[in-house]
């Protein structure tokens, strides 16, 4: 394994609430590492031990598997004692709830649901929470109630994974009259970020983490760290940003260097692909990965951002050369020859490098479409399909004539 | 028996000028029945006539002579018989009675078939389309049998003297599909592929109220044949009747197929498929054209090289698209020099290819002609296209049809708000 061990103690240190429970259960399936898959559940045990939910914790203890001595064993009084005690509390919501309906306050009945979906939200039955929390969106009377509302199903349903919704109530809250505090825009244009990360829309989803405002500080350590922000923003930036844009968006964007100033990594990297020190960017990036793997949101989609990256970094390494020499881009990019050749050639065939590779000589060399002689192979294709397409449709029009003549005779 | 020999007087005296022509040509059809009857001794007073001077009258005789059963023994005084006529025949005189015309020549070719010697029928067909036909942009009854007789005797370069003409007035939509169909099977046979997908593009695409079979045929051989040009199927245009495209795929199941493994560009993989269904194209009767599919996938792959090489080695050519040995890939991309479809030169001494851009600079005279002639073409096309414009805008019934879709105008349809907007 390369890349530096990850500190999960410090990683962990940066959520709160079910996020951290989850994103250490993450870690632990996918680290494939005994010891730190231990510290992982560990971590989880003793934040869920906070927490009331009971079927996570039965599940966590099913997966530690008295791999961490006695003091991790299940315990069923506590569990037992939860459950109980959930069972009061949601009969006493029920009646609550009915009360504030047969009275009609509409603030008391939107309080009602909201409690609801606060008490499934603790004892992790998100489907209902998030079913409750837009229920209350009938009696919010204010734009405060609406963003509350919207930050409530938005964090559900990132949980859930559905993340069409979040863009939706992101758009929602969005459009509430009254401006909103810094804060909360901040936390939208992250979810919102998240919604086109999770639907491949890297460039959307760069264009929202960059707009992140500083204040979201720990705010939303429910969801997201700022660390957080500054990794995917930085290469989904790279992955799909231009060269003007990579600097007018990012390196010189004041609120934006914040969060990169957290990820010294990603500052680097970005730094070093603008400046065309590929080799140093694609070795940041290969210690970068392996953490990168064990994120819940980003997992999914290292591969193809790292793809993405290196092609870009392919293309710009060719751009300003009439020719390049192939071992020495090799080289640059860490790779051999053959199979530097074989990148080349696919995003030449793609379309997106024009060039030609002189494979005896190894070198690249930039072809300059003629404009001229362009022209006129397109003009002649024109003229003949022109042609072809009259003529065929003049023998059809004579068809159809016929076909009338046929059937007008036939009436006689 | 008389009356025949009266006829025989008729024809001789009427041949003369058009109004005797259509005197005798009323003569001829009242006594047609007559003729019929007598078919099998019409031998003798058919050697009385001339066929340049009496053509009219010829005609009918044959035609009820042919349209009784030929003896065996006959057959050949028969078709010499045919061919004097068709070669000697007056073109205005048959042009009074095509069908029966058209008739004589069908039982000729049936009669060339069924003796196999299809090929002793191709020279006289040929001058019957062309006698035949009042302009070359007619498209005659006896356009198919003729392409028909090319291919069963093999003579492609025969047939192409008619396809090369631009046939736009059609009588039977039949006689346009066979026309089409067969014409594509002879540029076929010829490897002229881009008229080839012209001929069976234009079958499929017709107008037609119910899918035929011709259609069908036709649709799968436009698909090898665009693979083998292009590369791909294009899509059909939306043009193509409704019917023709709900249930054109399923009938040529496995010619989609075929196209949709050719385009993952991998030599196994189609080799594999045209394996497993070897026997529905060799039922088809389009094997030979299924394997020239495979070989160009050879082609299409080298040629997709030559978009991202300058130089390479015969070795890595035959690696990249799956050749044995680097001499086979030398002569793929030798013959493929030879044709004009790459620009290359090998170097044999280390065994390097290196590839040139298009050197047509389109700075040549031909050039300019070429470009200008086909301005020409184009500025006639036009000026035929707009004269046919302003005629259907002309036309009694393409007004009242118009007229009856679009309803007239009352006076209460002008509202001052539209409806939707109250």
């Amino acid at each position: 394994m390369n890349g530096e061990q990850m500190d999960i103690e410090a990683y962990a240190a940066l959520y709160t609430g079910r996020t951290k429970v989850l994103r250490l259960l993450f870690i632990a399936e996918q680290c494939g590492n005994q010891s730190m898959q231990l510290e992982a559940l560990r971590m989880a045990y003793d934040e869920i031990r906070k927490g009331e939910d009971s079927h996570l914790y039965r599940q966590v203890v099913q997966k530690i598997d008295a791999g961490l001595g006695p003091h991790y064993e299940l315990d069923h009084s506590w569990a037992d004692a939860i459950d109980r005690r959930a069972e009061q509390r949601k009969e006493k919501l029920e009646n609550e709830l009915n009360s504030y309906k047969t009275n009609l306050i509409k603030e008391s009945i939107r309080m009602g649901y909201n409690d609801f979906g606060d008490f499934y939200y603790a004892h992790g039955q998100i489907g209902d929470a998030f079913k409750n929390y837009v229920r209350t969106r009938d009696y919010c009377t204010t734009s405060k109630h609406i963003i509350q509302m919207c930050l409530n199903v938005i964090l559900a349903s990132i949980e859930l994974g559905q993340f069409m919704h979040v863009s939706n109530y992101v758009s929602k809250a969005e459009q509430t009259p009254d401006s909103l505090d810094p804060i909360t825009v901040a936390k939208l244009r992250c979810a919102a970020g998240l919604a086109h990360l999770e639907a491949k829309k890297y460039k959307l989803a760069a264009r929202k983490f960059l707009e992140t405002g500083p204040e979201l500080g720990n705010n939303y350590s429910e969801v997201i760290a700022p660390q957080d922000v500054a990794t995917y923003g930085g290469l989904c930036a790279l992955a799909s940003f231009d060269r003007t844009e990579l600097k007018n968006k990012v390196i010189d964007n004041i609120s934006f260097r914040n969060f990169l100033e957290l990820v010294p990594e990603v500052r680097e990297l970005i730094n070093d692909f603008y400046a065309s020190r590929y080799a140093t960017c694609l070795d940041y990036l290969e210690n970068l990965k392996h953490n990168l793997l064990l994120d819940i949101h980003l997992h999914d989609h290292v591969e193809p951002l790292y793809t993405q990256i290196r092609h870009k970094a392919i293309i710009q390494y060719t751009h300003p050369f009439i020719s390049v020499d192939l071992p020495t881009m090799a080289s640059a990019f860490k790779t051999t020859v053959a199979g530097l050749q074989k990148e080349l050639e696919a995003l030449i065939t793609d379309n997106q490098i024009q060039a030609r590779i002189d494979s005896h000589n190894k070198i690249l060399y930039a072809r300059h479409a003629d404009q001229r002689n362009a022209t006129f192979q397109r003009a002649l294709q024109t003229g003949v399909e022109f042609e072809r397409e009259v003529r065929a449709m003049l023998r059809r029009a004579n068809l159809i004539k016929h076909d009338h003549n046929q059937r007008g005779s036939r009436k006689l | 028996m008389d009356s025949v020999e009266v006829l025989v007087a008729h024809i001789q005296d009427l041949s003369g000028n058009p109004v005797e022509l259509a005197h005798l040509h009323a003569i001829l059809k009242q006594s047609e029945d007559t003729l019929r009857v007598q078919a099998s001794r019409l031998v003798p007073f058919i050697e009385q006539l001339d066929p340049s001077s009496h053509s009219l009258g010829y005609l009918f005789l044959l035609e009820a002579y042919s349209s009784g059963p030929i003896l065996r023994e006959n057959i050949s005084s028969f078709l010499a018989c045919v061919v004097g006529f068709i070669n000697f025949c007056s073109a205005e005189q048959i042009r009074l009675a095509p069908d029966k015309f058209i008739s004589v020549c069908k039982r000729f070719k049936d009669q060339v078939i069924q003796h196999q010697v299809p090929i002793q029928g191709v020279a006289p067909l040929r001058t019957a389309v062309r006698k035949l036909q009042s302009s070359y942009e007619q498209l005659t009854a006896l356009h198919s049998d003729f392409l028909f007789l090319c291919l069963l005797s093999k003579c492609y370069k025969a047939g192409t003297s008619v396809l090369d003409d631009e046939v736009l007035e059609i009588d039977q939509p039949r006689d346009f599909f066979l026309f089409c169909y067969y014409g594509g099977m002879i540029n076929i046979g010829l490897k002229r592929f881009p008229k080839a997908l012209e001929c069976l593009h234009n079958v499929v695409t017709a107008p037609m109220s119910t899918i035929n079979a011709i259609a069908i045929e036709a649709y799968k051989k436009y698909i090898l044949v665009a693979l083998i040009h292009l590369g791909q199927i294009p899509s059909l245009p939306k043009y193509t009747a409704s019917t023709v495209l709900r249930s054109l795929k399923s009938y040529a199941q496995p010619y989609v197929g075929l196209a949709s493994s050719y385009a993952t560009g991998k030599f196994s993989e189609l080799e594999a498929f045209i394996q497993t269904n070897v026997e529905k194209f060799q039922t088809d009767n389009n094997l030979g054209l299924v394997k020239q599919v495979l070989s160009s996938l050879y082609k299409r792959n080298i040629q997709r090289l030559t978009q991202t090489y300058l130089t390479l080695s015969l070795q890595d050519i035959a690696n990249a698209v799956h050749l044995n040995t680097s001499k086979e890939a030398e002569m793929r991309v030798l013959q493929m020099i030879q044709d004009g479809d790459i620009f290359a030169t090998i170097n044999q001494k280390d065994g390097m290819v290196s590839f040139h851009e298009d050197p047509e600079q389109y700075k040549t005279c031909e050039m300019i002609d070429q470009i200008d002639s086909s301005i020409q073409r184009l500025m006639a096309l036009s000026k035929k296209l707009t004269a046919i414009d302003e005629h259907i805008s002309c036309d009694p019934a393409y007004i009242t049809k118009i007229g009856r879709e679009r309803p007239r105008l009352d006076f209460d349809d002008f509202d001052s708000v539209p409806h939707k907007f109250l």
